[in-house]
């Protein structure tokens, strides 16, 4: 328990150990754990950020979505309203060919009808005019009569 | 126990009396063989149980240290740079908590100051009785285990940061400003002399009292280790073993106290008060 030597040696010796503490121990083992630290800080920054941009993006997503929502039925909508269209406007048009065959038939019809009581006028007046001839083989002259024949045919 | 021979006093006395080397009465340099033969060495002797030991816990300290530090990586830490990263940590916000000025040296210091301290505190816990067995069968008078109960070993420390205290003090505020705080408060210039007196003993007192807490209670600790171990042996596990548990609290928190310390009185060497 005396005071002896041993306390400078101690002396020595702690400052010894303190300088290679200093030199060789705290620098890289501080360095080591400051990076890892920022390497965690980087990481949990890049997390956050991730984060951030998924949740972003999901809205935008959704926002794409409506979007998209809203161009079909706007679509559908303009889609029935052509097909109505298309199908008004089929309907005018077979209705006027419709018309259109019925004049048609109807003018066909009349003309077949003007063109029989044609003929049958004709005839008939062909068969007054024979039966005429045959009663007035003798007294009448074709040609002398012919202008009341004709007038006669006429009011037929 | 050592020996049927001894008596309980000379036992205590033997577990007290450190290693000396140095000059003999007869003019020779040898091992001292007693206890007065040690007294009478004087000052130019040296305790080579102490000097050794904590010799080699510092090495093996710092070999290990170093060797994590080498290896240290990034990414994830093996068993080893964890555990020495732990206390690094620990050590680091200790530093942050109390030191505000900026000094690259006051972290490793309190490093090696709580590990080094903690590792010769934590020879208390080998059994007393054993490490002496072995120097007495190799032929050694003495052995004391414990470097931290010698208190050549605490003083050796706290010089050494009580010459770093002055040093920063005089580095920071100058030679005129570490005189003027010693002279010149609590009372102003014209109470001078109580001054010097007062923030003297202050200054004093801080390596005495670092030194000598922490010389007092592992001495003491060892004291009752020493004393249990006078007891039949198969009683003294009743209280050798509640003693040793105390003691791992003794033993880390005077190294704490130790490293604390240190870095408040190095962190009032950086402020004017």
């Amino acid at each position: 328990m005396n005071i002896n030597a041993t306390l400078l040696g101690q002396t020595i010796m702690f400052i010894m150990f303190v300088w290679f503490c200093m030199k060789f121990v705290w620098p890289p083992i501080m360095s080591a754990l400051s990076e890892r630290k920022k390497q965690i800080a980087d990481g949990l920054a890049a997390g956050e950020r991730g984060k951030h941009e998924l949740e972003l993006a999901s809205r935008r997503a959704t926002e794409s979505m409506h979007e998209a929502k809203q161009k079909a039925a706007e679509v559908i909508a303009q889609a029935e309203k052509r097909a109505s269209q298309i199908m008004e406007e089929a309907k005018n048009a077979a209705r006027e060919e419709g018309d259109r065959l019925v004049a048609g038939a109807k003018a066909e019809i009349d003309q077949e009808v003007n063109r029989a009581r044609e003929t049958l006028r004709q005839q008939v007046a062909d068969l007054a005019v024979a039966g005429a001839e045959k009663i007035l083989r003798r007294e009448v002259d074709a040609k002398a009569h012919a202008e009341i024949l004709t007038a006669l045919k006429n009011e037929i | 126990m050592s020996g049927e021979t001894l008596t309980s006093a000379e036992y205590i006395k033997h577990h007290l009396q450190n290693l000396t080397y140095g000059k003999l009465p007869d003019g020779s340099w040898g091992l001292a063989h007693s206890a007065e033969e040690a007294k009478e060495m004087g000052f130019w002797a040296i305790n080579l149980d102490t000097t050794i030991i904590a010799f080699l816990l510092g090495a093996v300290l710092m070999f290990v240290f170093a060797r994590a530090a080498r290896k240290a990586t990034v990414g994830v830490p093996g068993g080893l740079q964890n555990f020495v990263e732990w206390i690094v940590d620990f050590i680091d916000n200790s530093v942050r908590g109390s030191f505000t000025a900026k000094n690259e040296l006051v972290a490793p210091l309190a490093l090696t100051i709580f590990a080094w301290i903690l590792l010769m505190n934590l020879m208390d816990l080998v059994p007393i009785d054993y490490l002496p067995f072995v120097a007495h069968a190799a032929g050694l008078p003495f052995l004391k285990v414990v470097p931290s109960t010698d208190p050549n070993a605490t003083f050796g420390m706290s010089i050494a940061v009580f010459i770093l205290v002055v040093y920063y003090s005089i580095k920071i505020k100058g030679f005129g400003g570490f005189i003027g705080e010693l002279t010149l408060q609590p009372f102003g210039k014209w109470g001078l002399p109580a001054n010097l007196f007062l923030e003297g003993v202050n200054l004093i007192a801080k390596p005495v009292s670092l030194a000598l807490r922490l010389f007092g209670n592992m001495y003491a600790g060892e004291m009752i280790f020493i004393l249990i171990a006078l007891l039949p042996f198969y009683v003294q596990w009743t209280l050798s073993l509640p003693w040793a548990i105390f003691h791992i609290l003794i033993v880390t928190l005077q190294a704490f106290i130790f490293m604390t310390l240190t870095i408040v009185y190095l962190d009032m060497a950086h402020h004017e008060h």
